[in-house]
């Protein structure tokens, strides 16, 4: 487990929040934008897949309450953005408690509660996209009204610190919780769920605890995605793609470590978007999906030869080799 | 005589139709160490999980400093004082040796900075010292059964149950092992063992209790315990404890079976 | 005559919840089929193959692309289809999914939902989001049944699905390479200790779960439409059934997938079709969520 990453976190974030300055295409800011949104959503992911051990296939179903309640609150109740979004996190970390009491409770693990995730939030799309509240299949648009006080901003560079603030804090919150008593139990769970029993911990809480901490970090994602796209429709909101970002980003980055996800996500979209880049000129033309074949190879790759992911090999660089532990062994 | 720390009345374990404990009753006073032993498939693993609150009893109580805890689920065991490590050890791998330690240390210490200061003196206590900061996952197999120990010590415990912590060491390693196991009972911890290692259930335990096929078949001091007909019976096969009562009387015959 | 129109309209109500009924046994049939292929893997190597519906959507492609271009019958395909899948799972188990996972559970779940990505954006990529289908001159085809009528490819499907079913049945039950499945399903090491080749074992149980996606996925065409994604609602569909039925068991896959078939039949005829999804993906989590433990047996 990390030591304090206070230092590297503040540098991180110092160095992403001058990207901007430098580099003033939109293009670059616009993709720079939506990587550290996938970043947070991992983040989120990371607290309960990459700690707590329990790998959700559905974390699309916190993603898009986020979007959905960030737009909603907006459109339907006239509720001010920056109220919505702790509002948004909430109803995010209530469904994350609420599916994690059902799952956690029915002691589903492993592939199951993979399974029971990914149905969760096929239903949340589903219904998203019957129900007239949601805008059913014609999506929700959020009006546009270009002022600060409606967190939409002329100058996009601050749409970009703002997204980047959330996922500082979300650095600062995991570093903190890795250190923490509740991490340290929420890892000990992941490593033997009866050990942990035995030393007193009571495995169900800090499930839950860590589900409802997590998907409410993803809810903030959706949300700042909700109000940066400023449109909705089920397949974004609730969409499978946002469930295997979330969850591939932490994988390739480095499962269960502070930079794991943000390093992900930044390797894993800039490396989507340059392959689709090389293609699309190769092919002359847009040739769809190509990003997320090269996201399944990845995982594939990472799963193969990197089970500690990219901080992992770059570790294995840098210092001295240390005995492989060999992927989690099962009993 | 001390009182009882640990009252089993008539525990009753079924899975289906077999009975794998059948009305077992036993008494640990505080401040002694007590043995559980039997043969294989006796039930020993079961009734542990009975006490610990891993498994639930069919029927009968667990009793703990008079306190009805047949009803709390095991991480409450822990909190109420009840501590056990298990057989098959496994370390957190993802934590340091002083980590693992700290995580039984959190259940009564909320800080880091206590728990850990608490992980380093438990570690040390049991000989953990020179290893507090490497992964766990690199350990010996004498190294993991001294952090099963430690990480369940950790948690302060009234009562610590063994599973079989001196299983796989070699016998100076078991040598190494027994004095640690006395230090805890005299730093106020009691301890109920399951145990193979007989010669190590004879020098440890002020009282054995005999399990077989699932029946508590006879309790007392270890001396006492192992001259016992029936237990002889159960270990060594039907008619062993008449045999070994006529060698005995036989001049010339061994003095062992 | 008040009562007249009514009692017509109940005639009628029961003739289109008959046909519905009708319809959801057929569908059910090869949802078995497809969830017989789940059901064996889970059974032997005590996985789930997240790669199961994208494999399905390949196969289903597959059987597009040889009647579009070389104008093979799907029926006919099956003999080609079978084989190519078969050997198609066996080598994606035996030099992909094996190696890259580690002997661990939960790699297995991350390498096989690898796969399913890339090989669904493969799809997506070849043949773009289009939906396509296959015209066959017995496409419209019906046998009249008192008042119903059944469509002849479902019905084809329905008793082919069986008789797959029971071939497969045979394997396991009467060739060697069935008795060491069966022997790796129940003791892995001690069957690799009497000299039962695992890997290999593994591999072709792999390989037999695309080779009934292979026959699913011809007896589905003539009926169905297929596009890169389609795979995703056939795989939470096989999941429930695998569910439902009990992991690992054949006839708990037979019986799930008429089950469910049934249900999305008469979900759809109530909820609607955009709706009528919702009806699995709830009875999955409710399944999983009541029964478990029933359901999983020792491996949780």
């Amino acid at each position: 487990m990390t030591g304090s990453a206070r230092l590297p976190i503040l540098i991180a974030v110092i160095v992403l929040a001058l990207l901007p300055l430098g580099a003033t295409s939109n293009t670059l800011l616009n993709f720079m934008t939506f990587a550290l949104i996938v970043a947070l959503a991992a983040q989120g992911w990371n607290l309960l897949g990459g700690y707590g051990g329990q790998f959700s296939f559905g974390h699309a179903a916190f993603f898009g309450t986020g979007a959905y309640a960030m737009g909603l609150l907006q459109v339907r109740f006239g509720l001010n953005p920056w109220a919505a979004m702790p509002v948004a996190m909430l109803l995010g970390a209530a469904v994350g408690w609420a599916i994690g009491f059902l799952a956690f409770r029915a002691r589903l693990r492993g592939a199951y509660f993979a399974l029971v995730t990914l149905a969760f939030a096929e239903v949340f799309r589903i219904l998203a996209n019957a129900w007239a509240f949601t805008g059913a299949a014609a999506g929700l648009l959020v009006p546009l009204k270009l002022q600060a006080a409606n967190m939409q901003f002329e100058d996009k560079r601050l749409f970009y610190w703002l997204v980047l603030a959330f996922v500082a804090g979300a650095l600062v919150l995991t570093a903190e919780l890795a250190r923490s008593r509740f991490g340290a139990r929420l890892v000990a769970l992941r490593e033997n769920e009866d050990a942990a029993r035995a030393l007193g911990v009571d495995t169900l809480r800090v499930k839950l605890a860590a589900i409802t901490l997590s998907a409410g970090v993803t809810a903030a994602a959706g949300g700042l995605y909700a109000q940066k796209s400023l449109y909705l429709d089920a397949a974004i909101a609730y969409g499978p793609w946002i469930s295997v970002d979330a969850l591939l980003a932490p994988i390739v980055g480095g499962l269960g470590t502070v930079f794991g996800p943000l390093i992900g996500a930044l390797a894993l979209l800039g490396l989507g978007e340059l392959s689709k880049m090389a293609l699309g000129n190769l092919f002359g033309g847009a040739v769809p999906g190509i990003d997320l074949i090269v996201f399944g190879i990845l995982l594939i790759l990472a799963v193969a030869f990197a089970p500690r992911g990219l901080l992992g090999l770059f570790d294995r660089l840098i210092r001295r080799p240390r005995p492989a532990e060999g992927g989690e062994a099962t009993p | 005589m001390t009182a009882p720390l640990l009252v089993v009345e008539d525990l009753t374990k079924r899975f289906g139709g077999l009975t794998a404990v059948d009305r077992a009753a036993l008494t640990v006073r505080a401040g002694t160490i007590a043995g559980l032993i039997g043969p294989n498939g006796a039930g020993k693993t079961t009734l542990f999980a009975m006490i610990s609150g891993f498994e639930t009893p069919t029927s009968g109580a667990v009793r703990f400093e008079g306190r009805d805890v047949t009803a709390l689920p095991a991480h409450q065991r822990t909190a109420a004082g009840i501590a056990r490590t298990f057989q098959i050890v496994q370390p957190f791998a993802g934590l340091s040796v002083r980590e693992n330690i700290a995580v039984g240390a959190y259940l009564r210490r909320a800080g880091r900075t206590e728990a850990l200061a608490h992980a380093d003196a438990v570690g040390r206590a049991v000989g953990l010292g020179p290893q507090l900061d490497r992964p766990a996952g690199e350990m010996t197999v004498a190294g993991r059964k001294r952090l099963e120990l430690a990480r369940a010590l950790a948690t302060d415990p009234k009562l610590l149950l063994l599973d079989e912590v001196l299983a796989g060491l070699n016998p100076s390693e078991i040598r190494d092992m027994i004095p640690v196991i006395r230090r805890i009972r005299e730093g106020g911890v009691t301890i109920l063992i399951v145990e193979h290692v007989m010669q190590a259930v004879m020098s440890l335990c002020d009282e054995v209790h005999v399990l077989a096929q699932g029946r508590m078949i006879a309790s007392g001091p270890p001396l006492a315990v192992a001259r016992d007909p029936a237990v002889m019976e159960a270990y060594l096969g039907h008619g062993a404890a008449a045999r070994i009562a006529a060698s005995a009387r036989n001049p010339g015959a061994p003095d062992h079976a | 005559m008040p009562f007249q129109p009514g009692c017509r309209r109940l005639m009628l109500q029961i003739d289109i919840l008959l046909s519905a009924l009708a319809n959801g046994l057929m569908t059910g049939a090869v949802y078995a089929l497809i969830a017989l292929g789940l059901t064996l893997v889970y059974g032997v190597l005590h996985v789930i193959n997240f790669a199961h519906g994208a494999t399905l959507t390949a196969a289903m492609f597959a059987v597009w692309a040889a009647h579009d271009g070389l104008g093979i019958d799907p029926y006919v395909a099956i003999l080609i289809l079978t084989p190519l899948f078969f050997a198609l799972g066996y080598a994606l188990q035996r030099f992909v999914i094996g190696p890259a996972s580690h002997g661990s559970d939960s790699n297995i779940l991350l390498v096989t939902l690898g796969l399913s990505i890339v090989i669904e954006n493969a799809l997506l990529a070849a043949f773009r989001s289009d939906t396509r289908s296959i015209d066959v001159p017995y496409g419209f085809s019906v046998i009249e049944l008192g008042n119903l009528f059944l469509p002849l490819p479902k019905v084809i499907a329905f008793f082919a699905s069986f008789l797959v079913a029971a071939l497969l049945w045979g394997l396991m039950a009467h060739t060697d390479i069935g008795k060491a499945i069966r022997a790796v399903s129940r003791e892995k090491t001690g069957a690799a200790l009497s000299g039962i080749p695992v890997e290999h074992v593994y591999a072709v149980t792999f390989g037999l779960g695309a080779a009934c996606l292979a026959v699913a996925a011809c007896l589905l065409m003539p009926t169905f439409l297929v596009n890169p994604r389609v795979g995703n609602a056939f795989v939470l569909v096989a999941f429930t059934i695998v569910v439902l039925g009990g992991m690992g068991s054949v006839p708990g896959a037979l019986i799930g997938g008429l089950i469910i078939g049934v249900v999305e039949s008469l979900s759809g005829l109530y909820f609607g079709e955009s709706l009528g999804q919702i009806g699995i993906f709830l009875i999955f989590i409710l399944v999983l969520l009541v029964r478990p433990a029933g359901l999983f047996g020792a491996r949780a």
